[in-house]
């Protein structure tokens, strides 16, 4: 249900695209503002989402321990899996946001004969993961020379490395291939492994669908079905420089690209996608394991019901003396009546 | 109480159900929920809703505006802890914690998945507290507060252990003990608990200790060990309770006090304390390290946890010493300065024998008896004799929080080492930061839970197993008191062959004391290697 129901919500997106540009001509709507707003959905959401979470405190210091603490002299600290300093705590945090360090763990479980567990080698999702993250990178990287004039070293030496394997003209991008493959196969597993089916929801579907057209649609411009890429810069440098054009005759299939982008940036903040952000703030990877040696403070700390060591020992006094524990008071020294 | 099925009998279907998991009902039954929290008990510490009820029943009794707490409840919890917060926004459920929970691989049941487990919470907070939810519904993985969701949250955040290893594995470091533990928070304002922790938190609450051992029966349990050693040895340890002045105060799961295997490695506490001639004292009012109030209310916990530093500060020791135990050791790491400190009426503890300095525990000045022990070793202060430990072919289970919540993982298997002759880990997803739980932390390790525990600790048995058969291991060390009743329980469940124990109990073994006379046994009375005869001989 919740897959058939995300990828007809994105077969809508490039309908309506379609035919708004195709059919009503609406090309400054799709070219101009949906862009400006999308833009704008992205970056206050992102803004509202992340100072949201950043409302509420970390009352207590609770990292996930993933190797040994720093305790004695001779016995050595695993310093990125087990933090003991902030810069320790960064190291952990770039190990984590730029390699994936913790899903690099994960191993998948098989069940044998009189109740055996066997764990096997599962790096796949890591791998699939890893490559569309940095697949996407390099295309949002790429991206760029329609937003700058002059286009900078970087995005030409990315576009180099990218283009290694040339076959014709244009060239093809290695990142191309690699996006749509590793977005199959996280739909693909999706479906398949029963598992992750059964907690599947449409908001999982969704993006993945966005992302394949988003894709398609993009290689579709650039290999099969041309747009005109001087007009693409001169739509894109005036929406960055705030005096936007619509130049004609772009060709529909760069619209319906541009509105899924557009439609994934103004979902981005109000969904899962937001784990982009949130790596950042987690309490449980993002900070040093030194609580036992400074002192974390919990803002909304209170003060508490206890039971105190006189209330005890009013309680137990005379089977305290009998068993000649010591006492504050003595027997005889009648004890204040105390509340509770 | 259910009848537990014998090992060969235990289905583990890892099969997914035919029904959205929406409209699967937690079905009550002997042996996969804890019985509730008595009134009584309730009572004692001031927990909402007491009242005698039961979870096979229809009416569980919840105050008539029940939906509201609840809900005011959470979005109290969401105000005060980002990670909750964080963690109902950003799981994107790509299912690496799914096979990592024990309970999931022993039961196969999907709602012991970590991400089904949270999103029972999250399908909740989508409905109320996102536009989306409230719009869209079901649709967009919403659903209302009912009683049944009450129920199944019941079943669902009492069957896990809170032991974190699915944190280890998640890309973002969701941890679905926050979770539960806030889904535990909210059922305790409905008056929903489990006796197995409201018990011990009422006990400890009133009488110093999860096991309600009163001053005059503490000293007296402590005095027949101090009998039972010396009959092992012929040394009198002395040790004292509630003393003013002494430089140390130690602070031990009162487990170990009252039951076997646990007993013998208090009995290896008092005799190495003896033998340093370490000048520390019992106290009978903090007489509990772990702390059951964590498997209640973040506010139960502070309370409970509140008398080591007051007893502390009574007393006027420097520091506080704190004995093998897994969840105490989580709440002093990452809690207690936190809740009950600044201590700075303690000083940065500094090991009387060595000189070392614990500046890893310069704020909460309280060390752990393991980093002790092991600081005397380095030093070469204690004589020992590990072929007094040749009969045990020795393994070592890191429990969940002292892995996971401190990384403890060193220190322990240096005692060990120096100890025992014969080591072999076990496999290694399986041991350190990757450790299974025991199956029963976190409260749950009541005998009516019997056979949910059999089946969440198989993963844990099942690298026992490994070793046993492949090095021919026969025994288990652990430094948590939970873990040296429970694994008993799960050993003679899987691996028959294994026996537990804990760590000082093998360190005493292997103690050679101070006039002692010539050891034959170890501490259980099992003859020492190569003493088979001896009591033969006597005879």
């Amino acid at each position: 249900m919740g897959m058939r129901f995300s990828l007809i919500a994105v077969v809508a997106l490039v309908l309506i695209s379609f035919l708004g540009v195709w059919g009503a001509g609406l090309n400054h709507f799709f070219g101009v503002a949906v862009p400006y707003l999308a833009i704008l959905a992205l970056f206050c959401g992102v803004v509202y989402r992340v100072l949201k979470w950043a409302g509420s405190p970390v009352p207590y210091c609770i990292p996930t321990t993933a190797g040994q603490q720093k305790s004695l002299t001779w016995i050595k600290q695993s310093a990125f899996d087990n933090p003991c300093t902030k810069r320790q705590a960064v190291g952990r945090m770039v190990l984590e946001v730029l390699l994936f360090r913790s899903l690099f763990r994960n191993t998948k479980f098989e069940m044998g004969q009189g109740a055996k567990l066997f764990y096997q080698w599962e790096k796949w999702l890591w791998f699939a993961g890893l490559a569309f993250h940095y697949s996407f990178l390099v295309i949002l990287i790429r991206h760029l020379r329609f937003f700058t004039t002059p286009v900078p070293f970087f995005v030409y030496g990315v576009e180099k490395l990218d283009g290694f394997f040339q076959v014709g003209l244009p060239g093809i991008y290695i990142t191309d291939a690699i996006f749509v493959l590793a977005v199959t196969y996280l739909l693909i597993r999706r479906v398949i492994i029963p598992q992750v089916r059964y907690i599947s929801l449409p908001q999982d579907y969704f993006p993945l669908f966005l992302l394949l057209a988003i894709g398609i649609t993009g290689i579709l411009t650039r290999y099969f079905i041309r747009v005109d890429i001087t007009k693409v810069k001169q739509l894109a440098m005036g929406l960055i420089s705030f005096h936007p054009v619509v130049p004609e005759g772009i060709g529909v299939m760069f619209f319906i690209h541009l509105f899924l982008v557009s439609a994934l940036f103004a979902y981005f903040p109000f969904s899962k996608l937001m784990h982009a952000g949130g790596v950042f703030l987690s309490p449980t990877r993002n900070l040093p394991n030194n609580s036992r040696i400074v002192r974390h403070v919990n803002p909304w700390n209170y003060p508490v019901k206890v039971h105190t060591y006189q209330e005890y020992e009013d309680h137990f006094r005379d089977k305290m003396i009998e068993a000649g524990l010591p006492v504050e008071k003595g027997a005889d020294e009648i004890p204040t009546p105390v509340k509770g | 109480m259910a009848k537990v099925p014998k090992p060969n009998e235990l289905l583990m279907n890892h099969a997914i159900p035919g029904t959205a998991w929406m409209d699967t009902p937690a079905v009550f039954k002997p042996g996969n929920f804890s019985y509730p929290g008595k009134a009584k008990n309730l009572q004692v510490v001031g927990l909402p809703n007491p009242r005698e009820w039961s979870p096979l029943d229809d009416d569980w009794k919840l105050p008539s505006n029940w939906k509201q707490i609840i809900l005011e409840g959470l979005r109290e919890l969401l105000q005060k802890y980002r990670s909750l917060k964080l963690f109902m926004d950003i799981c994107v459920r790509c299912g690496a914690c799914a096979d990592k929970c024990h309970f999931y691989l022993g039961s196969g049941d999907p709602k012991n998945m970590p991400v089904l487990r949270a999103e029972l919470l999250r399908s909740v907070y989508r409905h109320d507290f996102s536009l989306a939810g409230k719009l869209m519904g079901r649709m967009v993985g919403a659903r209302d507060l009912t009683e049944d969701v009450v129920k199944e949250w019941f079943m669902y955040f009492f069957q896990c252990t809170e032991c974190r290893r699915c944190s280890l594995f998640c890309p973002y470091g969701i941890d679905t003990a926050e979770v539960t533990m806030a889904g535990r928070e909210l059922l305790n304002l409905v008056g929903l608990n489990i006796d197995w922790v409201v018990g011990p938190v009422a006990n400890c609450y009133m009488n110093g200790n999860h096991l309600g051992i009163q001053p005059h029966a503490f000293k007296d349990m402590i005095e027949f060990f101090v009998d039972e050693i010396e009959a092992v040895n012929g040394v009198r340890v002395e040790p004292t309770f509630n003393r003013k002045g002494a430089e140390v105060l130690f602070v031990t799961p009162s487990g170990d006090v009252f039951a076997d295997p646990g007993t013998y490695t208090l009995m290896g506490y008092l005799m190495l304390f003896h033998e340093i001639g370490l000048d520390y004292t019992w106290s009978t009012y903090a007489s509990e390290g772990g702390n059951f109030g964590m498997f209640t209310t973040n506010e139960m916990m502070k309370r409970l946890n509140a008398k080591m530093y007051a007893e502390a500060k009574r007393l006027g020791v420097k520091y506080i010493i704190g004995g093998e135990c897994g969840h105490m050791w989580r709440v002093i790491n990452q809690y207690m300065d936190t809740m009950n400190g600044p201590a700075d009426f303690l000083e940065v503890p500094v090991s009387p024998i060595t000189g070392t300095r614990f500046d890893n525990a310069a704020s909460t000045k309280m060390i752990h008896i393991v980093e002790f022990t092991a600081d005397l070793i380095k030093n070469g202060k204690l004589k020992l004799d590990p072929s007094r430990n040749d009969n045990l072919v020795m393994t070592f289970h890191d429990s969940c929080n002292t892995a996971r919540g401190m990384g403890f993982f060193e220190e322990p298997r240096y005692v060990i080492k120096n100890v025992c002759n014969n080591f072999h880990e076990m496999p290694l997803e399986t041991i350190r930061e990757q450790t299974f739980c025991c199956g029963s932390g976190s409260g749950l390790n009541n005998d009516e839970f019997m056979e949910m525990r059999m089946r969440g600790g198989l993963p844990r048995a099942n690298a026992v197993r490994h070793v046993h058969e492949q090095f021919g291991v026969n025994a288990l060390s652990c430094i948590c008191a939970i873990d040296r009743a429970v694994l008993t329980a799960l050993m003679n469940y899987w691996v028959p062959d294994v026996t537990v124990y804990g760590v000082h109990e093998l360190v005493a073994n292997a103690l050679v004391m101070e006039g002692e006379t010539e050891r034959t046994t170890d501490l259980r009375g099992e003859p020492l290697p190569g003493m088979e005869d001896s009591e033969n001989e006597d005879i």
